[in-house]
Order: structure tokens, then sequence, then C-alpha cells
């Protein structure tokens, strides 16, 4: 089972103190907090991506090599990138570089994207959101897994004889999550691919994602990807811990009650009661979180959101030693135990990618034949493709 | 005869209040029309302002709290519904609209409603017919002909007995009409769903849509197979 944390990368003032940070200053943070994140034995971080202020993450990639070269074990991955806005050829090409970098210690997950006036400033419009995104991860499904792809469709300009670069780590796609808690289309997408689902599992009561879970679950089955527990979930969550529930409460209300998201809305225990939010102790966070597993079945990744609201990096620093210490090896232990044998314990890393795809073989390394200048066009690019020339005659 | 569920929403908020006497009158005029009529009513109130503290939350986040939640389910499997509201600054209170904003769009669909409202001058008259009735107009539920209205003169006027007699006259036939429960079984398809709306009961997945065909790696170009000009076709 894999915990982590997922930040949003928003800049937001501390309401306690009153100090907005600079975007120089939320940057170094991250890094700090995702650092610290492997520090106290944490496997996951995530990063959102967003095009406008209050929000810094507008390249992930960039930090999250970044990060991937400052740590070990730590998978970086995103929550998520935005699978509308950007070219899925630049994805391909960006994050199959951020793969290579991060040794094959990255995932990513895809996203929609909900603020309509970005859409336009990359030249789409919020209204096709879902169908662009369901198209554009079609064109990224084949750009990592073809060298040469032709292609047309219906929001990018056609491609013809196009080879995304660098070709994936050992010629082994990165693994993908489709983000999504209302759209079932996406649920399918996940499915169709046996890709991973996410649900953020933050705004409302846990039945409302439950049916989407469920349903991504059946269709993975159907697609023969395996069965419906061994379908690749992973959920959302926030939380806040203190040594005991009262002063969990003190300190993170301030933060609540004017957070971009819930801001001046609901209360507090309101919203503890009615959503997966954890504000206590770490035996009130781990019962809280526990319930996630009774609601939704075995899953693979649980992301804390930790990090928002203006919480200074001191206090996000001192929650992760609280996780790292007092809940996630408790939410491990009690995790496992419970957990069916069919279902998997984590969600497939590069190297359990290369074993299925390649067994104890040695993995496809390309190696690009020579420039020959016409290697924009059609054929193979590669030395170990059928159509490879090795050398062109010469005069 | 028949069983109806009738749903009576106030916004009033003093205690008593003006609009929910108003309200209560016709759901008294309906019950008594009904039963001379052979059938049976139960009567399910929704006093808004017990839902102010749950308001914010479902504003800002569309979180329903549990009344909320309850008074969705009395709306879904309402026949009928009587929606009465102060009019404040030429407009239905701020509660009232917030509470129908809420809502998903497709839980009123075809529904026979009573629009009323109580107002502390005659100016305010319209506001029935030219703002509540647009806002059930949107929510493409069906509000009778006869709007109520009361401001302080009409209590004294025995006008006021004869248009919610009108008004809830309109109301059984329509009930009576199965026309609600028609459309759900007959033309449910033909209105905007999505994804868990309806109050939550919008759960039917189209698995043979467009949408679908491009999730599952198809393509929403369209098939090339009538343009004579398509060089592929060689």
């Amino acid at each position: 089972m894999q915990f982590g944390i997922m930040s949003v990368s928003d800049i937001t003032r501390d309401p306690v103190s009153g100090r907005t940070p600079s975007e120089a200053e939320r940057i170094e943070n991250i890094v700090k907090i995702a650092v610290h994140a492997e520090e106290v034995g944490l496997d996951v971080f995530a990063i959102g991506e967003h095009h406008n202020p209050p929000f810094f993450s507008s390249s992930p990639t960039t930090l999250l090599a970044h990060i991937a070269a400052l740590t070990k074990t730590l998978t970086v991955t995103t929550s998520t990138t935005l699978i509308t806005t950007n070219d899925p050829v630049r994805l391909a090409e960006e994050y199959a570089m951020l793969q290579h970098l991060a040794k094959g210690r990255m995932d990513l997950m895809l996203g929609r994207g909900n603020t309509a006036p970005v859409y336009p400033w990359f030249g789409q419009d919020i209204r096709q959101g879902l169908p662009l995104a369901l198209e554009n991860y079609n064109l990224l499904h084949r750009l990592w897994r073809e060298d040469v792809v032709d292609w047309e469709g219906q929001f990018r300009t056609p491609l013809q004889g196009f080879t995304s670069t660098p070709r994936p780590l050992d010629d082994v796609p990165p693994f993908v999550w489709h983000g999504s808690i209302r759209t079932p289309e996406i649920a399918e997408q996940a499915a169709f691919y046996g890709n991973g689902y996410f649900a953020n599992n933050i705004f409302w009561p846990k039945e409302h994602y439950k049916r989407l879970i469920t349903f991504y679950r059946q269709r993975f089955e159907h697609y023969g990807h395996g069965t419906r527990k061994q379908a690749v979930v992973g959920l959302g969550g926030q939380a806040f811990i203190a040594k005991n529930s009262q002063e969990a409460h003190d300190q993170f209300r301030p933060y609540f009650d004017e957070a971009p998201v819930y801001g001046n809305g609901p209360r507090m225990e309101d919203f503890e009661e009615m959503t997966p939010l954890s504000v206590g102790s770490p035996q009130e966070v781990i019962d809280k979180t526990l319930t996630f597993r009774e609601a939704f079945g075995d899953y693979q990744r649980q992301l804390f959101l930790i990090d928002h609201a203006g919480l200074p990096v001191d206090m996000v620093l001192h929650q992760l030693d609280m996780l790292g210490e007092h809940v996630v090896p408790v939410l491990r232990e009690e995790l496992e135990s419970r957990r069916d044998p069919e279902a998997p314990s984590n969600p497939p890393s590069h190297a359990d990618l290369v074993k299925a795809k390649y067994g104890d073989a040695t993995p496809r390394q390309p190696r690009p034949n020579a420039n020959r200048g016409d290697n924009v066009t059609g054929g193979s690019p590669y030395q170990d493709s059928e159509s490879a020339v090795d050398s062109y005659p010469t005069l | 005869m028949t069983d109806f569920r009738l749903v009576v929403v106030s916004a009033g908020v003093s205690d008593p209040s003006s609009t929910r006497l108003l309200a209560d009158r016709a759901t008294q005029r309906v019950t008594t029309l009904a039963k001379e009529r052979g059938h049976a009513v139960s009567v399910t109130t929704i006093d808004l302002r017990e839902l102010l503290q749950e308001l914010p939350a479902a504003l800002s986040s569309q979180l329903l709290g549990p009344r909320f939640a309850r008074a969705v389910d009395a709306l879904l499997a309402a026949d009928a519904v009587i929606a009465a509201a102060p009019v404040y600054k030429a407009g239905a209170s701020g509660l009232f609209t917030s509470f129908f904003q809420v809502l998903d769009n497709d839980l009123l669909i075809g529904k026979p409603v009573i629009l009323a409202a109580t107002a502390g001058t005659a100016r305010h008259a319209l506001v029935v017919d030219e703002e509540m009735r647009a806002l059930f107009a949107y929510l493409r539920a069906l509000p009778v002909p006869t709007s109520l209205f009361a401001s302080t003169e009409d209590w004294t006027d025995t006008a006021l007995a004869t248009r919610i007699d009108r008004a809830a006259r309109e109301l059984v036939l329509l009930m009576e009409s199965g026309f609600a429960r028609a459309v759900r079984d007959d033309a449910w398809g033909a209105y905007q769903h999505s994804y868990g709306s309806g109050g939550g009961t919008e759960l039917g997945i189209d698995l043979g849509s467009d949408l679908m065909r491009l999730a599952t790696g198809g393509s929403l170009r369209p098939s090339t197979d009538d343009d004579p000009f398509d060089p592929r076709k060689g």
C-alpha cells in the first residue's frame, strides 16, 4: 500500500499570521515538503497543475524531476496533469523525459481542469472538455506505445509519421491514473485501458465516490485486465493531525474556515461528519481512513492533502512527522492485514511493468538510426525495427 | 382513488409566518378538493428556515446536509408541490431562491406546482409570475395557471380564497392527469441529466454513446465513407 501527499500548489495567505508567501518561498518549500515526505517514510508525492494565480505549479515535470533527483525511493506523480489544455504530444515527451530522469519512479494522473478561462488561453474550449480529455488520452496512449504514429482527431492537428521522443524508459510507458469524481466516461476510459482510477475523496460523502469506483472495477474486469479486486484504485483525503482531538481542531480551524475550497461555508465539524475530512488525534485519523477501505474495497494508493489553505511550512513538515510516525505505519499494517489476497498491495511500479512486458528478457533500448536528412518522415527511426535501413547508398 | 404526495415548501422565516399561512391555506384546499374527488393526500412540509444552517455548505460546496437530503427525497417522491416565498426587495426571498438553485435541474420535471408569495405591499404582486414562474420553468416544473399572492390587504379580501380555490383545483386536476409520472415513464430520457442528478437517482450509464466510444479508443471524426473526394479511398 502506498501512502503519500498531494498538493494543489495554492499560494494562500496564512490566516493566522496574515502573511502570504511569495512564489519563490512556496516553490522552495514544496521541495522541502516533498523531500521530507520521503524522510518520514511516505511513498508518493503528487503535485497539481494550474495556469493561473494563486497557484505556482504550471510546470509539474520540471518540479518533479528536481524532486526525483533529491530523493531515492519517492514516487513522483501529479494531481492532476491537465489532459485537456495540454497538447498530448507535449505530455508524451515531457513525462517520458521525467520517467528517464526519475529512473521510473514516477507516474501521472490525468484530470480535466474546471477553470473555464484557462481553456481559451491554450486554444481550447471548456464546453469540449470531456471529448477533448478522452481524445487526447487516446493519442497519448499511442504515442508511448508506437514508435511512429499517424493520427487524426477532432481537436488536434493531424500527425503523420510522428515519433515522440524520448521513447519511454525501457520502452515501457508510465503508469497512468485517471482522476474523476462524477464522469462515467473517464472511469470507462481508465477501465478500458487497464489504467488506475483515482477519486479525490475530499468534498463529498464517500457514498458519492463509491458509485464510480464500483463502476470502474466492473468495467476493468469486463475488459479483461483482471478481477474487480485487482483494479487499481487510488484515493485522496484530507487530514490534520495533532496530539489530541481538541488541539487538532483548534489549530486547524482558522485554516479550514478560510480555505479557498471550503471558505466561509460549512462548519468544520459538519464537514468532518459528512465528508472524508479527518481532523484529530492519530487514532482518529487512522479510524477514519480505515473507513475508506470499507466503502471502496482494497485500494493501492492513499494521498493526503496537507499543505493547502495557507498552512505554514513548519506546520506542514510537522504534519508529515505525525503521518510518518503515528498514522501511516499503523494504516499500513491494518490495511495489509485486512487485504484480500487477490487485491494487489501497490499500483504497478516501473519494475512491475518491465517484468510484465519482458519477463526475464532484457528490455528494449531504442537506438535511433543515423540522421539521414529525412528522419522526420515515414519509416521507423529506430535500429531495431523491421523497416530500419542501416545506411543509404551513397555515390 | 389515488394516494397523492404533496410537498409544501415554505420560505417564511417568522413564526407564525404569513408565507406559511398562505401555503397552509392552499394545502388545506388541495387536500379537501382531492378528498372530494376520492383521493387521499399525504402532506410533507419543508420549512426552509430549518435548513438555514445547512445552506452555506450547500451553496459553497454542493454538500447537502441531512435535512437537505430529506427535503430532496421528499421532492423526488412528490406528486405535486406548493412553493411559497416572502417577497423581499422586489424578489422572492434569498432563502427560497437559494434552496431551488441548489437542487438538481431534473428533480422537479413535469411536477405540478402552486406558486405563492406574500409581501408587505401590492407593488410586489408580479414577482410570482415574472420571477418565480421563470425559476420553475427552468426546472421544467409545471406551475399551475393561477398564482397566489397575498399582500397586507389581501388577507381580508374574499378574492384570495377564490384564487386559492382555483389554484388548488388546477393542482388537483394536474395531479390526477398523471402528467409528471407519464413524463418520467415515457419521456425521461429526452431531458438532460447528469450522472448522479435527479437527487442521486440518475445512475444509468449509456455505454453506447459517442463519448463512450471515444473513451474506449474510438474517434469522434465523422466517417469518411461518404466522401467521394477522400484520397485515402484510392
